[in-house]
């Protein structure tokens, strides 16, 4: 016998339940079809059917038992068709239960506020029909994925085409927004994947203006155009960003801040090296900083929460921006 | 032995499917668990009605005799058992199988993905075209988001620790949860408050560690005509617009150019090191101080005067510090 499935008997048992209604509503399937069409590994499929062979009816009789055509499957006769009978009372899937029911209105709820106006007529059929079949049970009017914001569409689409964009090995034109230095750029690069972190979604391109590698957060590409040309450079997987945004380079500056309570936020939100609690709720927080300008942005915004304790004159700086952006009031 | 145990639990499922009539327990026990103590059969019997129970059929318990009501007997109703006929077109059917690709939590992606295979084996074409949709996404990273989900649908109490918006402490709250509704990109849970008595909503972000259930599923009844969204939106803290009229330096503030209400080029400003444009923004919610901030001596506030005297005051805090 092939091995039986890791996951245990109920989930070989769900299988079933859901692979005998697919042969009888497909008729004659291919073993390789059928693993594929359910998405299960054809030698689970193969361990599967093994398990009909013992159940059927509770007559006892070899007549009341499942039949299925090993034959067909294995040695030197198999033609890979799958045949089982004597299983008509399997011959419809079960029902969904409520939480399957219930993931799938609201995954399609939220497709539906994603779709233009015809696809949305659409959606609102298969809902109907998935709505009337799941009828009790399910708590799809108790679950609301939202509408989306205009702005996460535009962001759906970008994603789809910086991913084509990956696929084809094309180039891509970006118009980007480099907040820390106020600063609008336009650039081409060869994309090598999309990756998240902090929430974010980014894409990992070698940057032909910097000729480095550089991360590109999709909420700040303004536009994106897939270019004809393919890329240049070899093509790379993109960074895992798993452990820190930004790998250690040698141009950046250790910093050591104290923040008050009030700005304790920022070691959640920007990756920082190390973290260390002062009285009353305080931190002293060490991070790398690759550039200044982000660095005294930080401060203001954070203003009067957050100060350099080393370098001293980064902190200097921050004091003078503070009284000259002061000195436009007074 | 797995493969032996799935046999046991298809067969039982069969022998319940294929009877008119409830089945006793004796002749279960007769058919299936032969060779069992009565412990032991109790004991198997027991864990396979609930193995197949949490799979989502529905085995139900009778009496076997009106007279002799201490006999429970077990049927599998087949027209509860099985899914109803859903008839779908290929585009319907091709929006079904996006379907599959929203969810970024496990749990629930997987139970789009069985649900999906279950309508697969209705005979139905599910694969997913080229159609022309903007994928959406929906994360649920809250730790807590599990347990609120089910026990909606269970409808349990639950009791969970919350932080509320600047609060640095968390107290122990009661809930009955109404529905779970996202609302501008994030999570909220929706119901009775039992300790206030009150419909209330929280943010399952600010929710502390795992929730609890503290009851028994159907405890409750949610209040006929609830529209959770409504409450959602009538009860979560409104975003607030502020609009800010700025004098920005030429040629800086982009990010606030780029959503500008209006923008006057070349007014008078400040100081006459560079030029100034007089730039209108609105913001919800309380961050205008420190986007504002943020720009230092590009940027200064002309309207409201509660903008700009918190971040006069903030500016001089830090320049008082320092001295």
């Amino acid at each position: 016998m092939s091995a039986p499935a890791p996951s245990g008997a109920k989930d070989q048992v769900a299988r079933l339940l859901t692979l005998v209604p697919f042969l009888h509503s497909h008729g004659e399937v291919r073993l390789d079809e059928a693993a594929g069409a359910l998405g299960i590994a054809p030698e689970q499929v193969l361990g599967d059917l093994k398990v009909l062979l013992m159940c059927g009816l509770p007559g006892g009789y070899p007549d009341d038992l499942i039949d299925v055509d090993l034959d067909a499957l294995e040695g030197p006769e198999a033609d890979g068709v799958i045949r089982v009978s004597n299983a008509d009372y399997l011959s419809r899937p079960l029902r969904l239960t409520p939480t399957e029911a219930t993931a799938i209105i609201v995954a399609l709820r939220a497709l539906r506020s994603t779709a233009s106006e015809e696809t949305r007529e659409i959606v609102d059929r298969a809902l109907a029909k998935l709505e009337a079949a799941a009828a009790e049970g399910s708590a799809a009017q108790q679950i609301d994925p939202g509408e989306d914001h205009p702005d996460r569409l535009d962001l759906a689409r970008l994603e789809g085409d910086l991913r084509d964009a990956v696929a084809r090995r094309r180039q891509v034109r970006l118009s980007y927004f480099v907040p820390s230095r106020d600063e609008q750029s336009e650039r081409v690069v060869d994309p090598r994947g999309l990756v998240s972190a902090h929430g974010f979604t980014y894409l990992d391109a070698w940057c032909h203006s910097a000729e480095a590698p550089r991360l590109f957060r999709l909420d700040r590409i303004d536009e994106a155009t897939v270019l004809d040309t393919p890329v240049t450079t070899e093509p790379e997987p993109p960074r895992d960003l798993s452990d820190g945004l930004f790998r250690r380079a040698d141009d950046t500056t250790p910093v050591t801040l104290r923040v008050d309570r009030e700005a304790r936020w920022i070691v959640e939100y920007y990756p920082v090296e190390d973290v260390r609690t002062r009285r009353g709720g305080a931190l002293d927080v060490d991070l790398l900083v690759a550039d200044e300008r982000w660095l005294q942005r930080l401060l203001l915004r954070l203003a009067p929460h957050a100060h350099v304790l080393s370098p001293p004159e980064l902190d200097q700086a921050f004091t003078r921006r503070a009284r000259d952006t002061l000195s436009l009031y007074e | 032995m797995a493969v032996h145990k799935s046999e046991r639990l298809l067969n039982l499922l069969i022998m319940l499917l294929v009877q008119r009539h409830y089945v006793s327990k004796d002749r279960i026990r007769a058919i299936l668990y032969p060779d069992s103590s009565t412990e032991a059969f109790e004991k198997m019997f027991e864990r396979d009605k609930e193995e197949l129970r949490s799979l989502g059929v529905p085995i139900e318990v009778g009496n076997m005799d009106a007279y002799f009501d201490d006999e429970p007997g077990y049927r599998i109703r087949p027209d509860e058992f099985a899914l109803p006929d859903v008839s779908l077109t290929a585009d319907e059917a091709a929006v079904i199988g996006l379907a599959t690709r929203v969810w970024e939590h496990a749990r629930l992606a997987e139970a789009t993905t069985e649900a999906v295979r279950k309508l697969t084996a209705l005979g139905l074409p599910l694969d997913v075209g080229a159609l022309d949709i903007a994928q959406p996404r929906l994360s649920a990273d809250e730790p807590s988001f599990d347990v609120f989900w089910e026990a909606t649908q269970e409808r349990t109490p639950v009791e969970f620790d919350y932080r509320r918006a600047g609060a640095t402490t968390s107290t122990t709250r009661h809930l009955e949860p109404w529905g779970v509704v996202r609302y501008s990109g994030r999570w909220y849970v929706v119901g009775r408050d039992t300790d206030r008595d009150e419909e209330r909503v929280f943010r399952l972000s600010r929710v502390q560690g795992e929730a609890r259930r503290t009851g028994a599923p159907g405890s409750f009844d949610i209040p006929p005509g609830t529209d959770v969204r409504a409450t959602t939106m009538r009860l979560a803290p409104q975003p607030t617009l502020t609009r800010a009229v700025l004098l920005v330096r030429a040629g800086s503030g982009l990010a606030l150019r780029r959503d500008a209400e209006s923008t006057e080029p070349g007014v008078t400003g400040p100081d006459d090191r560079t030029g100034w444009d007089r730039v209108t923004i609105s913001r919800s919610g309380p961050g205008v101080a420190d986007e504002v901030l943020g720009y230092g001596p590009d940027v200064y506030v002309e309207e409201p005067a509660s903008l700009r005297d918190e971040v006069v005051r903030r500016l001089r805090a830090v320049v008082a510090e320092a001295s």
